[in-house]
């Protein structure tokens, strides 16, 4: 069935710019305090979530700075060894839990719904409801940090040093908690998303023409559904153990230590891409963009996307290799591991020919992009070697392994994701960001990075383990250790100069327009910053690069109602039209409902009973959020 | 700053506002959770397999948990699919009456399933404090009554709304996605009961 068969092509021509004032109507929020507290737009949320994770990275990177302080010189007294497990505990914490994760799909919250083409996100008080809790799981942990009962069994928390014998009072209570918040709001954000990009795309987006970020995280959302569970779990059996006397770790009573590190691994190395495939999406945003060109082998880099996320989930016992399991086992696990190289070399592949064949523009953007190639590229040959048992076991827990993965988590995450802040900042808020502050971040960046990861290569192979507070001199380390601690400086100047960038830009920077960049995908058909309706009509679609087609005019629907917060929903694969779809509109109760988890998981630290008591207020509470309203009513329902 | 120019191309007035099945936004939030959720119970499962072998009997100490309960619970809930799909086809038939009466068959149903889970828990003759086998059939009886319980709980607001207020294509396609979950409840059930009731007697 092609388009024109479910659309009335007689129509009266029109063509205008701006929404009418009913649409605007329709889907502004209350004014005020109370529409902060019950907005469900999902560029309002993306927003917060963004800064929120963007100052998770900061404290974070603050904790890092700390450590790296300690260990400038051999036998420094800065800080004992019951503090600094605290510090690397929750270092890796905030960035994995709190940071990383949330952050990519913080920017797909904002920037999706736009890419296809729709009004909100789909389920957008989920979305709410999502922050939320992210946000008070996040607050949980750094206040218990802070009144020192932070983690202290590292981010992977792995049994028996994190049972009740070891880890004693209620510090890793806390860290399993912390883990529950945050997988409730990325898997809800995974169903959001999910249901975004495969009913709501716009008229003629069929899944070929769909841009890349979104398949990035098409597959990301499928991936964070299949993984997530997997922590959920095992920090629960983990808690249950602590608190409740079961015993699925206990050795003594037929538990094993080990179910814990295959369970926390089998969402632990999907994790990792989880990160890092909506990089890939980013990067191929910006390389599409600047390259002034449609990205090299699309049919290509999308099949990459979805092997990376099916290979992803038959790596994580590489985590393991150390743990002596059978000789089949790990060399399935070495094959694997290298053979994930495979699609991402496509991919880089892919944008180096896009580059190469394209009218490359260099600004600020594809500057980390280019620090993106290299330092990941680096990650990634370290990456093969570690997929080599022998090789594994030398440096296993050692400052190569450190070494290795900030090179495929900064590299393959955080350098496109401060391209993407640089590419979408005029988007979200209108204004653009400076470039010669930007140059300086990048730079600053690039080169404070590598000085402080490149020699923890060598620290490692020299035999440093990492986790530990302090080492004696004479044994090689001390200056390599000093660099390191200096390159750390020189990249907290860089996250620096990016802040007082985003802050001056606020204030007084150039004014963006729709489309600075003359970017090709849908997000920029629209105004800078996006009002709340985000298009005055529901656009159509007719190719992969939509704005860069001949016509002046975006092609558009109408027929979606505009004095009711209303959608269009479309077919899976092809985008066809199928029906409209009112949405639900702001509400006190995803706060309510909130309110309600923290109280239960917070309560259940203390009280086992908390978990069954916890569930009456979140009830009340859930039953008042899905209470129907007139907003999300079938009009046209009359029995035929 | 003026924004792009829109030109109007067609219209899409005359298409419906609800709908059922994947046509809907709601079952794809259904489909979501039921895969978070079915990959919660295979990986409970699997954590059941993994931990067989660390032990020399299985159970290790005691019988495997009584049948009559549990097997009670898994009649009832295999007959309880004949009302949902019921449901089901009145929900798509917009058939208001068959509608109310399926879930209040549904709730009652439900009821008595709650009241032999709890009996259920009686009989599973290990406690989840003696071992890790304990544990995990504790866990997994545990993580499904809050699936039964869920849905039970959220079929009583679905089924007062269908007597108070008016009922449009929305509602209706909420009681087919209602149903739908509750196959997924049933059908996970299915595998579990197979799991710790008929495992250990295969085993042993």
């Amino acid at each position: 069935m092609s388009i024109e068969q479910t659309v009335n092509a007689n129509v009266k021509p029109q063509t205008f710019s701006d929404g009418s004032p009913m649409l605007a109507s329709t889907w502004s929020d209350a004014p005020g305090f109370w529409g902060w507290l019950t907005t469900i737009d999902h560029k309002r949320i993306g927003k917060r979530y963004i800064a929120t994770a963007f100052v998770f990275f900061v404290l974070g990177g603050l904790l890092a700075l700390a450590m790296r302080t300690q260990l400038i010189k051999p036998e420094n007294g800065l800080m004992g060894p019951d503090r600094y497990n605290q510090l690397f505990s929750m270092h890796g914490t905030s960035m994995m839990f709190l940071f990383a994760v949330p952050i990519m799909e913080a920017v797909a919250v904002y920037i999706v719904p736009l890419m296809v083409g729709t009004r909100n996100i789909a389920f957008p008080r989920l979305n709410a409801f999502s922050y939320w809790v992210y946000l008070f799981g996040g607050v949980m942990i750094w206040i218990a940090f802070a009144m020192n009962v932070g983690p202290e069994a590292g981010w992977f928390s792995y049994v028996p040093l994190a049972s009740s014998d070891f880890s004693p009072g209620k510090r890793t209570d806390f860290w399993a908690q912390m883990i529950t918040f945050t997988e409730v709001s990325a898997l809800a954000i995974a169903v959001e998303l999910v249901a975004t990009i495969l009913k709501t795309r716009a008229p003629g987006m069929t899944l070929a023409r769909m841009p890349l970020f979104v398949w990035s995280m098409l597959v990301t959302s499928f991936m964070v559904i299949f993984a997530m569970p997997a922590v959920m779990l095992s920090s629960s059996f983990l808690i249950a153990d602590r608190l409740v006397g079961t015993h699925f770790y206990n050795a003594a009573e037929g538990g094993d230590a080990l179910l814990w590190q295959h369970l926390f691994w089998f969402f632990g190395h999907p994790e990792v891409y989880i990160i890092f495939l909506p990089a890939l999406g980013m990067v191929s945003s910006i390389v599409e963009t600047f390259s002034r060109r449609p990205i090299f082998a699309r049919t290509a880099m999308t099949l990459a996307l979805i092997a990376t996320g099916f290979f992803a989930f038959g790596l994580w016992v590489h985590h393991m290799f150390a743990t002596g399991l059978p000789a089949l086992g790990n060399s399935f696990y070495t094959a694997a591991s290298m053979v994930i190289a495979i699609p991402s070399g496509v991919q880089i592949f892919a944008w180096i020919a896009t580059i190469g064949s394209g009218r490359p523009y260099f600004a600020t953007p594809l500057l980390f992009v280019f620090g993106f190639f290299a330092i990941f590229v680096l990650g990634g040959l370290t990456g093969v070697m570690l997929a080599s048992v022998p090789l594994d076991l030398q440096v296993h827990d050692t400052y190569f392994v450190v070494a290795h993965f900030h090179y495929v988590l900064i590299g393959g995450a955080v350098f496109p994701l401060f391209g993407a802040f640089y590419y979408w900042f005029p988007k979200f808020t209108g204004r653009m960001l400076d470039e010669t502050l930007g140059k300086w971040n990048f730079w600053l960046f690039f080169v404070g990075f590598n000085v402080t990861f490149f020699p923890m290569h060598y620290l490692g192979l020299i035999g440093m383990p990492r986790r530990v507070y302090t080492y004696p001199t004479g044994l090689g380390w001390d200056i390599w250790n000093l660099i390191a601690t200096l390159g750390g400086y020189v990249i907290g100047v860089s996250v620096l100069i990016f802040i007082v960038n985003v802050v001056r830009s606020l204030r007084n920077g150039a004014l963006a327009g729709d489309n600075p960049w003359h970017a090709p995908s849908l997000e920029w058909a629209t105004s800078s910053p996006p009002p709340s309706y985000n298009f005055a009509a529901i656009p159509c679609v007719e190719s992969a690069v939509p704005l860069w087609s001949s016509r002046e005019e975006l092609p558009a629907l109408s027929g979606v109602r505009e004095d009711r917060r209303e959608i269009l929903l479309t077919r899976a694969t092809d985008a066809e039209p199928q029906i409209t779809w009112g949405m639900p509109a702001p509400s006190i109760w995803p706060l309510v409902s909130s309110f309600a988890v923290t109280l239960l998981f917070i309560w259940s630290i203390f009280d086992s009973w908390g978990v069954i008591w916890g569930t009456l207020p979140l009830a009340v509470a859930l039953t008042g959020w899905f209470w129907p309203r007139k907003d999300d009513r079938g009009l046209k329902s009359e029995k035929e | 700053m003026m924004s792009r120019r829109i030109d109007i191309v067609g219209d899409v007035s005359h298409l419906k506002d609800y709908g059922f099945g994947p046509t809907a936004l709601g079952w794809w939030g259904g489909l979501g959770f039921m895969l978070i959720e079915g990959m919660a119970f295979v990986l409970a499962i699997g954590t059941y397999l993994y931990l067989m072998p660390f032990e020399q009997h299985w159970p290790p100490a005691g019988p495997p948990p009584d049948l009559r309960y549990g097997t009670a619970f898994t009649i009832v809930m295999l007959l309880s699919l004949i009302p949902n799909q019921f449901a089901i086809r009145a929900a798509q038939k917009q058939d208001l009456r068959g509608v109310r009466i399926t879930l209040l068959i549904m709730i009652a149903i439900g009821i008595v399933l709650l009241v032999l889970r709890g009996f259920e828990y009686t009989t599973l003759n290990e406690r989840w404090d003696t071992n890790a086998y304990g544990s995990i059939l504790w866990a997994i009886v545990f993580i499904h009554t809050i699936h039964l319980a869920t849905d039970v709980y959220d079929t009583c607001p679905l089924a007062l709304l269908t007597f108070t207020r008016d009922v449009d294509g929305r509602k209706f396609s909420d009681v087919e996605d209602n149903a739908s979950y509750w196959y997924f409840v049933a059908g996970s059930w299915l595998v579990l009961y197979g799991l710790i009731y008929w495992m250990p007697r295969i085993v042993s």
